[in-house]
Formats: C-alpha cells, structure tokens, sequence
C-alpha cells in the first residue's frame, strides 16, 4: 500500500480550472477532504461536478491548479494516485455479461490482489448480494447494480472513494441501499467524495457540503455552517405530513431492504 | 506499470473472450452474411460465371474469407464503444493496471473471434465442395495472411470503436470494407471490367490479397501477388496503428 503523510488532507484542490473549448467548467476551484470524512460536492446539472472528478480521479487532465489525491499529485504522479483511490462514476460500471462475482474476480485481479475469489465472496456478502452472485448482471435491479458497482470500487480497500452521482436514476428504495452502503464505507474510515444534485442526499450523508457553481466553490462548510448562512429559524407550525416516499416505503415494505443491507463489515479491517 | 502488462491484458482477455462465447451468435452472425454470400453466388450465379477454374466455390472462397473479416471486425468495434460507453472503460483507467492492456485485449479478442468465423466458413465451403490439394506450408502461409489482415482491420476498427458516439456509427465504416471486394478479382476475374474500373480492382489491396489465398489453394506460384498483398497487409496495419494509438492517447490523457 501506498504511503500516508497524516497530516494533510486526503484530497486538496487549489486554484482547479478546465475549460472546454471556449467554455469554461472549473474556473479556480478550491477544497480540501479531510481524512476519513464525507464532502458532498453539490451542484446543478453542468456546474463540472463530473469534471473536477475526472480530474482527480487521473482521467482527464487540468489546465491549470494543483490537486494533491493521498498526497500525490495528478499531473506528476498518476501512477501512485490511482493505487490510492476507486472511482464510481456516473453510470454503473459494471460488465453486463459476466455475473456479479466475476466482476468482483475481474477488478480484484486487475488490481494484483491475492485470493480474488474470497475477496469477490466477502463483498458480495457484504453487499447483500451472495444469492445473486453467479447471475448475470443484465438481470440485476438498479439498487442491486449500483451496490455491485461499489462493491466492485472498494476490492483492494483504496482509502479514498470517489462517488459521482450514485443515487442518479434509482427508485427510493436503491437509493437507500447506496446511503448504507456509503454510511458504512466512511464507518471504517474511508474518505469519500460525493458528487450529488440531490440536496437531502448531501445533507443525509455528507460531513461537510461544498457547493459548485458556475465553475467555483461558492460555500464550503458544515450542514450546520450551511444553515446559519441564512437567518435565524422562525419558529411556525405546521401541520406534519407524510412525505410521498414516507407513503410509498410504507407501502412496498422498507423492511425487505432495510433486512438485506444491514449486514456488518467484514472485508475491510485488516486494510490499513 | 507496463511490469503488469502481460497479466493485465491476460484478464482482460479473459473478460472479453467470455463475452464472445457467452454471446456466440455475434460470431454466428459474422459468418452468416459471407456464407449468405457464398450460397447465393455459388449455386444462383455461379453457374454464369467463367473464371476459368473448374468450380465456383474454388474460386470464390478467398474474397467470402476477407469478407468474413471485414464484417467481423465490426463487432470489435462495436465492443469497444459498449465498453467506452458503458463507463468500465473509465473504470479500468482509473485503476492501476497498465493502461494500454485494455485496447489489446480487446484486439487479441477480435483476432481469436475472427478465426473462429473463419473456420466456420471454410467448414461450410468444404461442404459445398471446396477442395485443395494445398499442404500443410501453404495453409500456414493462407493463415498468416489472413491473420495479418485481420490485425490492420482490427486496429483500423478500434478507431471508430473509441471515437464513435452511437453503435451504428461504431459499425458503420465496415460497409465499405464489405463491399471492396466486390471491385476486385474476389467474385469475377477483372480482364472483363471496363477500364478505370479494372484499374482501381487490380491495384487496390484485395485482388492482390485473393489472388495470392487463390495461389495458395491451387499450389500454383504465387509470384509477386503474394508480395504486393504483405506489403498491402503490413502498410495498413502501420497505419492503422499508429493512428488507433494516437486516438487513444488522446482518449485517455
């Protein structure tokens, strides 16, 4: 495994600009993640969410700014970045063809472990997917791809996760299923970088919020920092109704994922 | 990285092998139309069509073997794109594996796929009364031309396998590949075209490729056909490569 200097953050971005042509996406974006926390980078469609991850996650390049991944710098030392960080993106990444376990297989030979097949076993049981583990994965669900999708980011225990868009398409009770699995990834000490358009998503899961707009970091803070931003509450009554989706968990039955997905760790301590 | 090379390419090869025989009738499919071909103008026009040699099917195999070829590496485009498409390809670029293992994965792949089209099509050519009285040597040499051809098609296909934005258009630059042979010695002998036409068969890379197989098959001497299509071959394959790993260098940084 790669080396940690403690002190720094895990993740720091300074003066990050891209351009696309004429347009500008990151125009001096700064932010750092402290190890072990959640930051949700929240912004609208085409605020460059998915660009200052690509950017980090070495696939593309910045015209300008440094960004420091475990210490190492994109730009110079990709090479060590990449064997420090996974990379969910915005579409599941998984191999329709091959069933879930071979894609755990697949990743965790790429990544030169040792004993793939009980990795592949101990995340599949992880993720609540053992049943499902030898079908195709063209016959998975939403909810069940997309923990396939991070199950598969977290084979080898990279210590920083990027997250682009993971509930992006996912009826309520995936999205669910992504919250636990994302709660218990920062649970064993993962740094994550969740990018989200959903404001309750950054606000469920995230430590800290930044919030991307028009090419720069306009807040940077605490869910609690965030909300003193505005005027203090004014206390009102109002009558509690059930939300929709309070109405529809009752209705499908919450329990059947809430029973799948609450399984404990297992894979990930003997890591770092 | 590149100490991982040779292991990275293995799994990925094996990723990619286990979709083609997972999906078999992607091969089926690419060897139907040249077999389609083969049937239709053995038996319907055949019959009308004198290229001196004792029967049709021996005449006519090299050119339905390089049209076998053209039609399946468009399927190696097509996997390419779903992969690019489909977001493992970022997947695989953000992880720490030797970075071009992926491109020759899928390049050994379409090379194993497209011999296995191959040796379906030259079964059914047997059973339609294709004979050679070739040994073992011209066989090899029949295949190591075959193989050739088969990488310059295979990394001109990875071309628009990385650039293209839809499956159609992933597929779409084989048609012309498909139809070359047409204008060349590969269905009729060109001494009957008229001129600029027979101009553009006789020097343009498939009659020299068929009359060479043709050669080959028959133990007559190939001469300097067989020259003319390696350097034909090779200088595509050059090509070829130089600008598919151009493509993805900028594909990936």
């Amino acid at each position: 495994m790669t080396t940690r200097p403690t002190t720094e953050p895990a993740i720091r971005v300074r003066g990050l600009k891209k351009s696309y042509k004429a347009l500008e996406v990151l125009r001096g974006v700064d932010f750092d993640v402290a190890r072990g926390s959640i930051l949700a980078l929240l912004g609208s469609n085409g605020a460059g969410k998915t660009t200052a991850v690509k950017i980090l996650s070495t696939l593309l390049k910045a015209d300008a700014g440094t960004v420091g991944v475990n210490g190492f710098d994109v730009a110079t030392q990709a090479a060590e970045v990449r064997e420090s960080i996974s990379l969910t993106g915005q579409f599941a990444a998984v191999d329709e063809i091959l069933s879930g376990r071979e894609n755990l297989v697949l990743v965790a030979r790429l990544r030169h472990l040792e004993n793939p097949g009980r990795i592949a076993d101990d995340l599949l049981d992880r993720f609540s997917l053992t049943d499902a583990g030898a079908r195709k994965v063209s016959t998975y669900s939403g909810g069940m791809r997309r923990r396939l999708d991070i199950a598969m980011s977290l084979v080898g225990n990279p210590p920083i996760i990027f997250l682009d868009e993971p509930t992006t398409g996912l009826d309520p009770q995936g999205r669910i299923e992504v919250w636990r699995a994302v709660k218990e990834l920062a649970d064993q000490g993962t740094t994550v970088l969740l990018t989200t358009q959903y404001l309750d998503e950054a606000e469920q899961l995230a430590d800290r919020i930044a919030i991307l707009h028009e090419g720069r970091i306009i807040v940077d803070g605490t869910l609690a920092e965030l909300k003193r931003l505005l005027p203090p509450a004014e206390v009102e009554y109002v009558e509690k109704q059930p939300t929709l989706e309070d109405v529809f968990l009752a209705l499908v039955g919450a329990d059947s994922t809430q029973a799948t997905a609450a399984k404990p760790a297992r894979t990930s301590e003997d890591s770092r | 990285m590149s100490k991982h090379f040779l292991g990275d390419t293995t799994v990925l090869l094996g990723r990619s092998l286990r979709h083609i025989t997972r999906s078999m009738d992607t091969i089926i499919t690419t060897a139907i139309m040249p077999i389609g071909m083969m049937l239709m103008f053995v038996y319907v026009f055949g019959g009308a069509i004198d290229t001196g040699s004792d029967s049709y099917v021996q005449y006519l195999l090299p050119g339905i073997l390089l049209i076998t070829v053209a039609s399946g590496i468009s399927y190696t485009a097509f996997r390419l794109f779903l992969d690019m498409k489909g977001g493992i390809f970022e997947r695989f670029q953000s992880m720490p594996i030797a970075r071009s293992a992926v491109l020759w994965a899928h390049v050994v792949t379409s090379l194993v796929a497209n011999l296995i089209s191959l040796v379906v099509v030259v079964l059914v050519a047997l059973l339609m009364g294709f004979r050679s009285s070739a040994g073992l040597p011209a066989w090899l040499a029949v295949a190591g031309i075959l193989i050739l051809f088969t990488l310059a098609l295979t990394w001109l296909a990875v071309i628009p396998g990385l650039t293209a934005k839809s499956p159609d258009g992933a597929s779409a630059f084989s048609y012309p590949l498909i139809f070359l042979p047409f204008l060349s010695s590969a269905f009729v002998p060109t001494g009957t075209m008229p001129g600029p036409v027979r101009a553009f068969a006789e020097h343009q890379p498939v009659t020299s490729i068929v009359n060479a197989i043709r050669a080959l098959f028959t133990q007559q001497p190939v001469g300097t056909d067989i020259w003319i299509a390696l350097a034909w071959c090779v200088g595509l394959l050059a090509v070829a490569y130089t600008f598919a790993t151009i493509t993805y260098r900028r594909k990936i940084s």
